[in-house]
């Protein structure tokens, strides 16, 4: 098809042919073209396909706003559903399919919908699904859900790069029209910091879309001399292509800037698109005005459009929708598309104003007070009758209609927090009220000043006021005498009588729709959208809210600004998931830490396990070990029977230093610290302000003002802003400094009845670690291997006689690397966290599971350990009648009877016999392990009054997976409960 | 002297230099830190201690007396750094001159630092992190959030800046910085 519709001058490079492909159909257009104008050239006026009807639709915009042509760009992973074809920049090789259709865009089975258009009213679902009642999952909700949606994602992975970025700011400009341009020119001289952002990628607004903006210049002569001098100053950003979608809390904006969307693909490594957070100090919206419609019978047609759309394809893209096209509107704006349509050669047969006193239009005849009361064409406009002021009909052939209701100010980011706006009478459209952001102002059509004029000055004017708000000085700009024409305006929404009127072209909400709303009492506007979800499609009801709220207020008889608005929410236009995402996709979610033994783990062929973020290898398995439990009952036993290593460094470390550090950590255990002896460790623990536990470690003394405390590994960060709160906050006058060094030391423990000969080759002779020297619970600052750093304490999680020795982090390699090689000797074992939590539960040792955020010190068996002669955090609410009863929960050893059988976790402990229900339940499963010294399930629980009951039988229940096993109740310390060994 | 040989917080055995495009982005290694916070009402006696090493700077700055350098931390805290090769105790050194006046931390290994350099750098960290970065000055150095990490960024030149992180994070640091570098190259 040739460019039929295209006309001549534009501003786009016809020595610069783009080939692309629509539905599958080869076209050509040019550099500087939209895929809508290009469309348009090429004669095509049914683009997409209406959200409930499936009535055919054509352009009704040239913008963002753009509520009809939404098609679906590129292919496989780099398909875009729902992409305007009115923003869409067409490039060589862009390939577009329509979408909501089926087979065809021009035979759609589904447009049946449109026949039964009486019964598929608003709401109609809220009545006809209501029975019966057992359908609705089953049926109506699956088949609702299939109908809906409008373009498909292939669901392959997009392949492109999304960036995320922040800048700052004096002076946010939203919108590069004459009024952003006049205030960037303003503040960009002044020497401000400037960002000018526009959502097109040519800068000029409506001056690239009006012909006669200036009296004695053309607009795009303008609009490159003040690029040149903008783009030369290095205080000004420039930024097209970018659409600032949202406003938020201190100045701060959200935008995406389209870096390649552009192209057929980005460059190797770039981003498609940057998520920009935008931290300004002043920000100028200068979004302009949004056209909106007029309802009358089917002006949904393809080809029926906006005037102020018809006259931007007209001037910038050289093209029209038709050669013959009817101007239809209230105001003086819709004349100007007349006359440019003429001026570019293109029929205006009639302009249609509903103004009585509508003026003369030269080249044309212009029917005053007509109205549209009929259109035909079934993929698109052909004919359209007007009722003459007179009464008399008339038909008038045409390809074509441009409307006018008027202008809406763009505010939608002025009301972003919650601002409500306010009416303008003599333009009869909401404006931006004082109510808005902090740090924010409006200017030009935004602001209601719809002249060009108004809007060169008034963004000069708010920008040196912007300016002088952050003392600095700025001067109003020389600018050109431009048009200055009154809004001449007669307030018009819909034709009366129509049967079918379209208000909200996408989501398919008509006057009558409205009507029905308010017959069903629906009146408010926050209920009159929802019942005809108005204003709800991808285009937020930028053309469409307008008009329906304006036939509300007419039913109501309430004026418009009564009837108020909905509120406004970003984002302004829809932003990709892959810009929210940015490059925190996959793997790049979150950060990975990794333990200094990392390397090594890999080369041993470890399996890891994420904890939080890091990686710990949970276990090694060995050749022929066909199932993880054959490499951690290894690892078990051989660390049992000879020595074992475990990297441990991902627990947490923090430094306490300070005259008053005994004090403070006193005040943090639950436990008493001030006495412990320096070169000594003590467990402790913490609990929460409820006097629930919350974490458990130890803290090791080096000095009278020393201690390293250690925590969880899941909890070192929670454990380390707790101590911070506390000593700034809680505190402050402790003498006391905290900073944490879990990553600054490498950690590994040493376990096993081998561990003290395997750590003697390794800790320089000077240094005695015998049992008498450095018995249990001792710590030391000693070096290893010929003199390195390093901090060697005697405390055990498995249970065995046991080390933790650290040395600084970039020699943890090397340090795991020498104890596997002193260690050979004593065939020692590298065990993974499955081992370490085997050993734990079979030592009774608490951990996660158990400190599960419901449990106190008593339940834990550690009642005792809360000092009653200190204070601490926890300890006044730790002594509530409700935790301290005689049946509460106690920690215990769970057995099977029948020990082949699985102990399961998560299961619920009942009596012998009698009911299996909550209101018997006498306790629960934390923590399940297979011990293979004791060649049997094991568990560890929580049971009422546990501690009386040791030997009892009771019935482990997990109703939902049909689990019934006899356990016994047992102390938890399946090993070496005297604590023998460690001490050995 | 001891036998065990140290790794590079990404793990090798020699710090890893990448460029890309007008930028180059240096894992240093041959960094001493050593954290000193006052103790309570003390600020000035540890500013004395230390006046012959190295003056202690004010809110969001750093200083450079060579061998040693410090930034800003926190709230009296600071940071002091010297080179690794000829000053591995650091922490030592520094809570021999300051005594009972400050808390002493050897903090070494608790980081990675990578040096971005290049005429690009403010684009390049515009996409990487919200600090102000085109108004910091040479010498400045602030706490902010990179790649979900909390980072010490400091401005060592004009068009150069370290970046501190947490050691156990290299990978995911180096990764976020080469993206960026590739980005805007």
């Amino acid at each position: 098809m040739s460019q039929s519709n295209r006309l001549k001058g534009g501003l786009i490079q016809t020595d610069k042919p783009l080939n692309f492909t629509f539905d599958g159909k080869s076209f050509q257009g040019f550099q500087g073209d939209t895929l809508a104008s290009a469309l348009m050239a090429n004669g095509v006026r049914l683009m997409g396909r209406s959200f409930k009807y499936h009535r055919p639709r054509g352009l009704l915009t040239s913008g963002s706003e753009e509520p009809n042509a939404l098609m679906e760009l590129r292919s496989g992973g780099r398909q875009e559903p729902n992409t305007r074809a009115t923003v869409a920049e067409l490039y060589d090789g862009l390939s577009a399919q329509s979408q909501n259709r089926w087979p065809s865009l021009e035979r759609d089975m589904m447009a049946i919908n449109d026949r039964f258009s009486t019964f598929l009213t608003a709401g109609f679902y809220y009545k006809t699904f209501m029975w019966p009642k057992a359908f609705w999952e089953k049926l109506y909700e699956p088949i609702i859900r299939k109908a809906a949606g409008l373009g498909s994602l292939t669901g392959e992975d997009d392949p492109d790069l999304y960036d995320k970025g922040f800048l700052h700011c004096d002076l946010l400009i939203i919108g590069a029209g004459p009024t952003g341009l006049s205030a960037a020119l303003t503040a960009g001289r002044a020497g401000a910091q400037v960002i000018l952002a526009d959502e097109d990628f040519e800068l000029g607004g409506r001056l690239l879309a009006d012909a006669n903006a200036f009296e004695s210049r053309s607009g795009s002569d303008w609009i490159s001399e003040v690029l040149g001098e903008l783009n030369a100053l290095p205080n000004v950003r420039i930024m097209p292509r970018t659409t600032v979608f949202g406003s938020y809390d201190h100045g701060i904006y959200g935008a995406v800037e389209r870096n390649a969307d552009h192209l057929a693909t980005p460059q190797a490594d770039k981003p498609r698109q940057t998520l920009w957070r935008i931290y300004s100090k002043r920000a100028l919206v200068a979004t302009g005005a949004i056209e909106r419609p007029i309802a009358f019978e089917n002006n949904d047609r393809p080809g029926i459009m906006l005037a102020g759309a018809v006259r931007a394809f007209a001037n910038r893209w050289a093209a029209t929708p038709a050669h013959s096209v009817v101007v239809f509107g209230n105001n003086g704006d819709a004349h100007a598309t007349a006359r440019d349509l003429m001026a570019k050669g293109v029929n205006v047969p009639a302009i249609i104003d509903v103004r009585s006193d509508a003026p003369d239009c030269a080249g044309t005849e212009v029917l005053a007070g007509a109205q549209i009361v009929e259109t035909k064409g079934r993929l698109g406009v052909t004919s359209i009758t007007v009722r003459l002021a007179n009464g008399q009909h008339r038909e008038i052939a045409c390809g074509s209609v441009a409307m006018s209701g008027g202008w809406n100010p763009n505010l939608g980011l002025t009301c972003h927090q919650r601002g409500r706006p306010s009416w303008k009478e003599d333009i009869h459209a909401f404006v931006p009220s004082s109510d808005l952001p902090v740090g924010q102002s409006v200017a030009g059509a935004a602001a209601g000043d719809l002249s060009t004029h108004q809007a060169l000055m008034g963004g000069a004017t708010k920008a040196v006021e912007a300016l002088n708000a952050l003392g600095v000085t700025a001067t109003m700009p020389d600018l050109p005498e431009a048009e200055d024409r009154p809004v001449a305006i007669t307030p018009f929404w819909h034709v009366k009588g129509a049967k079918r009127a379209w208000l909200d072209y996408q989501n398919d909400v008509t006057v009558k729709d409205v009507k029905l709303a308010h017959q069903e009492n629906f009146t408010s506007v926050e209920h009159l959208k929802r019942y005809t979800t108005l204003g709800m499609a991808t285009d937020q009801g930028k053309t469409s809210n307008l008009g329906a709220l304006a036939v509300m207020a007419e039913l109501t008889g309430k004026p418009i600004p009564e009837t108020g608005t909905t509120i406004f929410r970003p984002p302004y236009t829809p932003v990709a998931m892959g810009a929210l995402g940015g490059r925190a996709v996959g793997k790049d979610f979150h950060p990975t830490r990794l333990t200094p033994s990392h390397t090594w783990s890999e080369e041993q062929g470890a399996v890891f396990v994420e904890v939080g973020n890091w990686l710990r290898a949970q276990w090694f398995p060995k050749a022929g070990e066909t199932h993880w439990r054959q490499s951690v009952d290894r690892e078990v036993l051989q660390t049992r029977n000879s020595v074992g290593i475990c990297d441990v460094t991902t627990l947490g470390k923090i430094d306490v230093q300070g005259a008053d550090a005994a004090q403070f950590l006193n005040n943090i255990y639950a436990n008493a610290f001030a006495k412990l002896p320096v070169g000594k460790v003590r467990y402790g623990l913490m609990l929460r302000e409820d006097g629930v536990a919350y974490d458990d470690g130890t803290a090791a003394r080096f000095a009278d003002d020393h201690y390293v405390v250690t925590t969880t590994t899941a909890n070192a960060v929670l454990v380390y802003r707790n101590m911070e709160f506390a000593r700034q906050c809680l505190w402050p006058d402790l003498d006391v400094q905290l900073i944490s060094t879990t990553e600054a030391w490498a950690q590994y423990a040493v376990a096993g009845p081998n561990s003290r000969k395997l750590l003697q080759k390794i800790v320089d002779p000077e240094f005695d670690i015998s049992n008498e020297a450095f018995p249990f619970m001792g710590c030391a600052e000693i070096t290893v291997c010929g003199g390195l750093r390093a901090r060697l304490f005697r405390i055990s999680f498995s249970g065995e006689l046991a080390y933790e020795i650290a040395v600084p982090t970039r020699y943890g390699d090397a340090l795991m690397r020498e104890m596997m090689k002193a260690g050979e000797e004593f065939d020692v074992v590298p065990y993974g966290t499955e081992a370490l939590g085997v050993m734990r539960i079979e030592k009774g040792h608490a951990a996660g599971n158990e400190l599960n955020g419901t449990t106190s010190a008593l339940n834990l068996g550690m009642g005792r350990m809360v000092s009653k002669k200190k204070d601490c955090i926890g300890n006044v609410l730790s002594e509530r009648d409700g935790m301290n009863t005689e049946d509460a929960y106690r920690l215990v050893g769970i057995k099977p009877v029948d020990s082949s059988a699985t102990v399961p976790a998560g299961g619920h402990l009942m009596s012998a016999t009698g009911p299996v229900d909550a209101a018997h339940d006498q306790g629960y499963v934390t923590s399940t392990a297979y011990s293979p010294i004791l060649e049997s399930s094991i568990g560890l629980g929580f049971v009422k009054n546990g501690a009386e009951r040791m030997g009892e039988k009771l019935r482990l229940v997990n109703p939902l997976e049909g689990q019934n096993i006899m356990v016994e109740i047992v102390s938890a310390h399946f090993v070496d409960p005297d604590g023998e060994k460690l001490r050995a | 002297m001891h036998n065990l040989k140290p790794i590079t917080p990404l793990g090798g055995a020699t710090p890893r230099v990448d460029t890309i495009g007008a930028m180059t982005i240096t894992e240093v290694v041959d960094c001493a830190m050593a954290s000193v916070a006052a103790r309570n009402d003390q600020r000035d006696a540890v500013k004395s201690a230390l006046a012959g090493k190295i003056s202690l700077p004010e809110v969001g700055l750093s200083t450079m007396e060579a061998p040693y350098s410090a930034f800003w931390m926190g709230m009296d805290q600071w940071m002091i750094t010297a080179p690794h090769e000829s000053h591995e105790l650091l922490a030592q050194e520094v809570k021999a001159d300051v005594g009972d006046t400050a808390s002493v931390v050897e903090q070494t290994d608790a980081w990675c630092r990578f040096d971005v350099a290049g005429q690009d750098l403010c684009d390049m960290f515009e996409r990487l992190c919200n600090a102000p970065v085109r108004s910091m000055a040479a010498g400045a150095a602030l706490r902010g959030t990179l790649e979900h990490l909390g980072v010490f960024l400091w401005r060592l030149e004009d068009t150069t800046m370290a970046v501190i992180a947490p050691r156990s994070s290299a990978g995911s640091l180096h990764h976020a910085l080469i993206g960026a570098a590739k980005s805007i190259a």
